[in-house]
């Protein structure tokens, strides 16, 4: 019993950057083991991508296209999951570090007695006993935590092992579970805002603070993440005050993010602030206080009022950008 | 309707992280507690729910798993406005353990809404509730920014990559909430902190739960280098230095 199940989300049938780390990283962990690398795929994704996988190390992947499951409902889904778990007899269970780790998987952890390591940082430093590093306090420690239990459960941290190639021959079978009982949640409308960089994909974050004065300031800070690519954030007085939406706001308990590169603009940098976005590879500051906290955390850092310097980082970019 | 809110008691979220000598622990011999603040917003709907109901929701229940030292926090949430508290004497060894108390204490009373934060602000474990909703048996949603009651029906909003969800849960069910829930958390009045000292606070005795994992060692995080200072007249260095020397654009 040295199988690794990896849950494989997709995003309107396609896989993301996101869904190849996990594959990478339960593929590695299968080796350590001796084990196979089985990837699980819920929703409808075309054949064509589910082999992808077979790029990062996956060797069969469960197709469960089981159109009743359209809908995300968080008992059906860890059915679905455990059902895997017991067919491939699957000793580690890999998710990734998304809000499905969040819904799901503490889910199956009951159901199979697995212990669950929430946004692990890396590879297992020990098989036996089995041990898994991970981010406490936010960042302010880094644990390393035994799982006592014959099945282990992991969520990785997003960008914290990244995308490993590793080509293998992959099938892909068919799976279903026995029908249910009816869904207990029902999902009766969505609202997706599209062309916008999601937070958690972007490679780049430009966020703003309390430096930028007011809602109607942002117009400079969407151009630059226009001109890079990047998704726009917030610190949490910003979107306190409602003049960014909640969804933006990053930090402790906001979202936790982990670009390679991340702009604090107008942002002191207060700990809960920094503790959600210590993971990011770069950060670059702009403050007008040269004692400000964030030039502690950042890498680069520029001192002057971000509404004078805005206009000069989107002209400087763009000249870049259009240079290269 | 009776509505039950998880409370994990954790150090203050600005409480400076020292382990101790020999790495194995974090010491918090000096750490200010506090309610998570994800329960503390969860808390704080519940209330604002119950005041609506015009008497149609009945109680708002505390719950928490932990020795006596976590009696101040439980007692700050019943001076939020919580109705009665329990107090499950155990240690919060892990997510499981804690999940599995509380769904055994909370079995007999048979509450319609189940509240609980996403997240833990100490060992960011993010797992509690949905444990809580499977040892139970109970619907669960996840990342519920927006909980709303219509008549009979509980509506939630779940934030999805790029969205939100409208979600219709049968009850009773457990609803992991985050950032958006309530505007702010509520702080205790005079009046609450007077009040809270007569409201039930019942210490009931473990189920005897097992964790299935254990912190064993911690190590400080690395030392980041000096940031390098870019004049504000001469930004164009930025962005050679992402490039040739960040290498990341």
């Amino acid at each position: 019993m040295s199988n690794v199940l990896i849950y494989t989300e997709n995003f309107d049938g396609k896989f993301k950057k996101s869904t190849f780390e996990i594959a990478s990283y339960g593929a590695e962990i299968a080796t350590l083991l001796g084990g196979e690398a089985i990837a699980l795929s819920v929703g409808n994704v075309a054949e064509d991508d589910l082999v992808q996988l077979g790029l990062y190390g996956v060797t069969k992947v469960l197709n469960f296209a089981n159109e009743g499951y359209a809908n995300l409902d968080n008992q059906a889904y860890a059915s679905v999951v455990a059902s895997a778990v017991e067919k491939e007899n699957a000793s580690v269970v890999i998710f990734s570090g998304s809000t499905i780790a969040k819904a799901v998987a503490p889910r199956v952890s009951v159901k199979l007695k697995a212990g669950m390591v929430y946004a692990a940082t890396g590879l297992p430093k020990n098989l036996s006993p089995f041990t898994v590093p991970k981010k406490v306090f936010h960042g302010k420690a880094f644990a390393d935590v035994v799982i006592k239990s014959e099945i282990k459960i992991i969520s990785l941290a997003q960008n914290s092992y990244g995308v490993v190639e590793n080509p293998c021959n992959v099938v892909v079978e068919p799976f279903d579970v026995p029908a249910n009982a009816p869904f207990k949640t029902r999902v009766t409308n969505v609202e997706k805002t599209s062309g916008k960089v999601l937070l958690n994909d972007a490679e780049i974050i430009v966020s703003g603070g309390r430096g930028l004065k007011g809602p109607e300031n942002w117009a400079p800070l969407e151009e630059l993440a226009d001109i890079l690519g990047a998704a726009t954030a917030c610190s949490r007085p910003v979107s306190d005050e409602g003049w960014r939406p909640h969804s933006e706001h990053v930090g402790q308990t906001g979202k936790i993010v982990a670009p390679n590169l991340y702009f604090a603009l107008g942002i002191s940098g207060a700990i809960q602030h920094l503790a959600g976005v210590s993971s990011s590879k770069v950060i670059v500051a702009v403050n007008t206080d040269h004692e400000a906290p964030v030039f502690q955390a950042a890498d680069y850092g520029i001192i002057g009022d971000v509404q004078k310097i805005l206009p000069q980082l989107n002209e400087a970019f763009r000249k870049f950008k259009n240079e290269n | 309707m009776k509505i039950l809110v998880c409370i994990s008691n954790v150090p203050d979220t600005t409480t400076k992280i020292k382990l101790t000598g020999d790495q194995s622990a974090v010491d918090l011999a000096n750490a200010q507690w506090i309610i998570n603040p994800w329960d503390e917003l969860a808390l704080t709907r519940a209330l604002e729910l119950k005041e609506a109901s015009a008497g149609k929701i009945d109680k708002v229940t505390v719950i928490t798993v932990g020795d006596k030292n976590a009696e101040p926090t439980i007692r700050k949430a019943l001076a939020i406005g919580a109705d009665d508290a329990i107090r499950v004497d155990a240690a919060p060894a892990d997510a499981f353990a804690v999940a599995y108390e509380v769904s055994e204490a909370a079995k007999a009373e048979n509450f319609d809404i189940i509240l609980c934060g996403i997240e833990s602000s100490d060992y960011n474990g993010s797992a509690m509730g949905g444990m809580l909703s499977e040892f139970l048996g109970l619907p669960s949603v996840s990342s519920v920014s927006k909980l709303e009651i219509e008549g009979d029906q509980v509506k939630v909003n779940r934030e999805i990559p790029g969205g939100n969800e409208l979600v219709e849960p049968e009850t009773p069910f457990v609803a992991i909430v985050q950032k958006g829930i309530a505007k702010e958390p509520r702080i205790p009045s005079m009046r609450g902190i007077m009040m809270a000292r007569k409201k039930p606070l019942n210490v009931v005795a473990p189920a005897g739960a097992t964790a299935l994992t254990e912190f064993v060692a911690y190590q400080p995080p690395q030392p980041k280098a000096a940031c390098k200072m870019i004049a504000a007249e001469n930004v164009g260095e930025l962005v050679e230095l992402l490039h040739n020397e960040a290498k990341i654009i």
